[in-house]
């Protein structure tokens, strides 16, 4: 069967790809695209891994079909950083130590940036229901949380 | 240890700070490269076929069909793999045997568990490489099967080796069995020892298999030429032995394999041995292509890991002023499909924190209808901690004392006597129960349906084979390259290390990790071993660059090279009338090093001895519903001996997180089988490990008292902090619903049922 076309917004350029009907937005980025940012870690919506945004609405991407792109905006981890300038978030990260092996860290991100778009000021345990769908099996978490209220702060301007 | 190397008293610089690891940025910008993100022109798509049954005899296994569709470059059954000599090499703590590795990486004569790979598939895509798999015929003739460990060791039970018979065992017994070993450690007299206690408590326990849990899936990429050399790129804890068990399995020289260290998505002892490479490289020679072959979560779940599940039962024997006089333990591991669970260091660990005059510790490696296991972060430690550490805290209930007291009064210290042999050569345990004891939370109130519990542990920590190479470059700048797999954070370590021992700033230097042709072997990351020997290595090596940068300066200087000496970042002149000559700093001398003699560098490959063990002791506050069963974590407070923390938060991150793997073991995570030995769970939705909204904050208390074998004092952070957690969390359910459970996992069922039970009586 013919491949699909599909045009989209990814990281705010445009974009055009050719998918096979069955093939998931995650292996449309990493294996058509070339973006690995965006991990699999179970491939079936479980880990939160390969969290994106489509149209600003968090999803995993491993659960959404690449020709469901179409006419959307996509935002991976690989847009985060405005230019070589780091998001709040990234940064909190590294001064946190909020990451050990890193592979949850892009999905984690993606996710908290989400959280902060709708709910700017979370406590404790707003974020750490809201991560939950995110898993990291390296830190405990303590750290992540730290990250996320502290870059919260920063971004409230306080 | 070298006269150089910094001394404990003198104040560090970058030791002990918390700087951006170099390895972070890529991090958060998804640039990173794991084992899965790596692709070559002409690459084609590996995928592996497994056994749908628990145990089958393969009668055969037609792949023609497979070849013939389009697309399809090449098919491999273990027929394509050389045979290996069934022998077991190296210490018996981890001895392997070829024999087992290659029948687990490609079933021969038999399936041993759901998901034992049977062929693999090369295609130009991942939808062919999948079809392929369809059309491939095997004839399989069931067998019966047997998951359950004690089930396993019946003298009717299935076998899984029609010829195995239990090594360790004199006369060896005449008939075969699933008991691969038998290991006893003894001393002592415990049969005196409990005849002289006052009191005695014996308890019997069983846990589940539990995964490592890694977020990353392996993954690796294999390109492999006609002449016999090859590339691998993999995510793994340690790139030599990827080499060495490749080529080993495919009958190649060590040589002709180059394998590139790939960011590793988690590990936690899971990516020590090798699955997927050998596969794929061997596809790559087939086809004359790159071949990449990435594992799903199920195939992760069914065919990697996970650490073994045991039944153990564990007897201790103490005086009314709460001396320990004897000790008994019997320790049965379930090793998977193939020999080498983790016994051996349960069997050891099990009672290590303490004094104990007579003891005898039992182990049976038993297999069973499971993947096999691999090591999971303190392999075994905490499984034999969880229950002796639940039997401590029921004496200490008995004869009325406090759990901390009674495991201060018993405390191992240098020169205590392990049961296996050398005496203990390094402080550190009391000082873990004393942090407990000194924090407040030891004595906040607890309301109802709550409790509270402690638990302490002991891991050998490791040295051994380890290489790296500090360069000076043009501008004075350091390159540091280590061969050890950066898991948590070692190349800010080794980089802060480097730092601290040239008297320079951590932002002068850069640490990588390099592959296996540009650096010495260097043995896996794991045993808590990377800072010690690694960090030894970097050391030394930056010592030797310290004596060269000395006799560079001199020779600048036209002086003796014993008038040179470096301090805070520069050669200095230390003869008559030193402000003779300004200090020549890094840069000032590799800018003349090519009149100097040319590239400053150097290269140290250490065997690192004297690593000191890590001890923890942990805190655990829950809240348990009682009409749900459902345990609710408080409070966790965990103090470990690191000896010193090169970089704080790397190692409280270590510790919250190995704490936060117990939490799961103790309350949710098991493998669930069934009749037919399927696996129901092979998925992170049945398979609960800990989100965020399941914990508080992990409270991680530093102890640190310094291992002098080590120039700035490490002991290891990665495991010790793992093994007390689950008895931790089970002893405060104990406590707050007033009975003792005795199985892992404690989910909510179970705990209902416990509260239930007591209800009724």
């Amino acid at each position: 069967m013919a491949k699909h076309h599909v045009s989209a917004t990814l990281n705010g350029n445009a974009v055009e790809y050719l998918c096979e009907t069955g093939q998931t937005l995650l292996e449309v980025l990493r294996d058509e695209l070339q973006l690995t940012g965006t991990k699999e870690g179970c491939g079936t919506g479980d880990c939160g891994a390969c969290s994106v945004t489509v149209d600003g609405r968090l999803v995993c991407s491993c659960l959404v079909l690449g020709v469901e792109a179409q006419g959307k905006k996509i935002e991976t981890i690989e847009g985060m950083a405005e230019g070589a300038s780091l998001h709040p978030l990234q940064r909190k990260f590294l001064e946190h130590a909020a990451l050990q092996c890193g592979v949850c860290t892009p999905g984690i991100l993606i996710a908290a940036r989400a959280l902060l778009a709708r709910n700017p000021d979370p406590t404790e345990e707003e974020v750490r229901f809201w991560l939950a769908g995110n898993l990291c099996r390296c830190t405990g978490y303590n750290k992540i949380i730290d990250a996320v209220l502290d870059a919260a702060r920063e971004m409230r301007g306080n | 240890m070298d006269a150089k190397t910094i001394k404990q008293e003198e104040v560090l610089k970058v030791v002990g700070t918390r700087p951006v690891r170099p390895d972070g940025v890529p991090k958060v910008t998804g640039l990173a490269r794991y084992g899965a993100d790596f692709a070559l022109p002409g690459m084609l798509w590996g995928d592996i076929l497994r056994s749908p049954h628990a145990h089958a005899r393969i009668r055969g296994i037609d792949t023609s069909k497979a070849r013939a569709l389009p697309g399809v470059k090449a098919v491999i059954t273990s027929a394509d793999f050389p045979e290996q000599k069934y022998e077991f090499l190296g210490p018996e703590r981890v001895a392997i045997n070829f024999w087992h590795m290659t029948r687990n990486i490609m079933a021969r004569e038999k399936v041993l568990y759901e998901g034992h790979a049977v062929a693999a598939v090369a295609a130009i895509n991942k939808a062919v490489a999948s079809e392929a798999l369809r059309l491939i015929e095997v004839d399989y003739e069931p067998l019966p099967h047997v998951i359950d460990v004690d089930a396993a060791m019946q003298p009717d039970a299935p076998l899984l080796f029609e010829d195995m018979i239990t090594r360790g065992v004199e006369p060896a017994p005449a008939r075969p069995s699933n008991v691969s070993k038998r290991i006893e450690f003894k001393l002592g007299d415990t049969e005196a020892g409990f005849a002289a206690a006052d009191e005695i408590v014996e308890l019997s326990f069983k846990t589940a298999p539990v995964h490592q849990g890694y977020i990353e899936p392996h993954g690796c990429l294999a390109r492999f030429d006609a002449d016999g050399q090859g590339e691998i790129w993999a995510s793994s804890q340690g790139h030599f032995v990827v080499r060495a068990y490749t080529a080993r399995l495919l009958d190649m020289n060590i040589g002709d394999v180059l394998v590139h260290p790939a960011e590793i998505g988690g590990g936690f002892g899971g990516k020590t041995v090798v699955y997927i490479e050998p596969v794929a490289a061997l596809l790559s020679r087939k086809t004359g292509h790159p071949v990449k072959i990435v594992m799903s979560r199920e195939d992760v779940f069914k065919a990697t890991g996970p650490t073994s599940g045991s039944s153990m039962t564990v007897k201790i024997g103490v005086k009314k002023n709460g001396k320990i006089v004897a000790a008994d333990g019997v320790f049965k591991f379930q090793a998977g499909a193939f020999p080498g669970s983790p016994v051996m260091n349960a069997t050891m660990c099990g009672f290590a924190p303490y004094d104990i005059p007579n003891v005898r510790s039992v182990g049976y490696d038993v297999v069973c209808n499971r993947p096999k296991s691999a090591a999971y972060r303190a392999p075994g430690s905490p499984i034999s901690a969880y229950a002796v550490e639940s039997t401590m805290d029921a004496v200490a209930a008995r004869i009325g004392l406090d759990p901390l007291q009674f495991r201060l009064m018993n405390a191992a210290k240098a020169g205590t006597q392990t049961a296996w042999g050398p005496k203990h050569a390094h402080d550190g345990y009391a000082e873990t129960v004393k942090a407990l004891l000194d924090h407040p939370a030891y004595a906040a109130p607890l309301a109802k349906n709550q409790g509270r519990g402690v638990a302490s542990g002991f891991w050998f920590n490791n040295g051994g084979e380890s290489s790296a190479t500090v360069h000076i470059t043009e501008d004075g700048s350091v390159a540091v390259a280590t061969g050890s797999m950066d898991i948590g954070g070692s190349r800010a370590s080794m980089a802060m290390m480097a730092a601290e021992t040239l008297g320079v700033a951590y932002d002068q230097v850069r640490a990588i990790v390099a592959d296996t042709a540009s650096i010495g072997y260097t043995h896996v990351t794991g045993g808590s071993r990377v800072t010690f020997a690694t960090g030894i290595a970097v050391v030394e090596a930056c010592n030797k660059v310290i004596d060269e940068l000395c006799a560079r300066a001199a020779m600048i200087w036209n002086v003796g090279k014993g008038e040179v000496v470096w301090e805070q970042g520069c050669a200095r002149f230390s003869g008559q009338d030193s402000g003779k000559f300004e200090p020549l700093s890094l840069k000032a001398i590799a800018a003349k090093r090519a009149v100097t003699g040319g590239p400053i560098g150097a290269e140290v490959s250490v065997n690192a001895g004297g690593a000191a063990p890590g001890f923890a002791s942990e805190l655990c506050d829950v809240e348990v519903d009682p009409e749900t069963g459902s345990v609710k974590i408080l409070r966790f407070i965990v103090a470990q001996d690191v000896g010193r923390a090169i970089h704080p938060s790397y190692v409280e991150g270590q510790m919250q997180g190995g704490v936060v793997q117990g939490i799961g073991w103790a309350l949710n995570e098991e493998y669930i089988y069934d009749a037919a030995g399927h696996l129901l769970n092979a998925g992170f939705l049945d398979y609960r490990v800990p989100v965020a909204s399941d914990l508080p904050m992990i409270e991680a208390v530093l102890v640190e008292v310094p291992n002098p074998n080590h120039p700035f004092g490490v002991k290891g952070a990665g495991e010790a902090n793992i093994v007390p957690s689950m008895a931790a969390v089970a002893n405060a359910v104990a406590n707050a619903i007033g009975r003792r459970l005795t199985e892992l996992p404690m989910s909510p069922p179970k705990v209902l049922a416990a509260i239930d039970s007591g209800r009724r009586g």
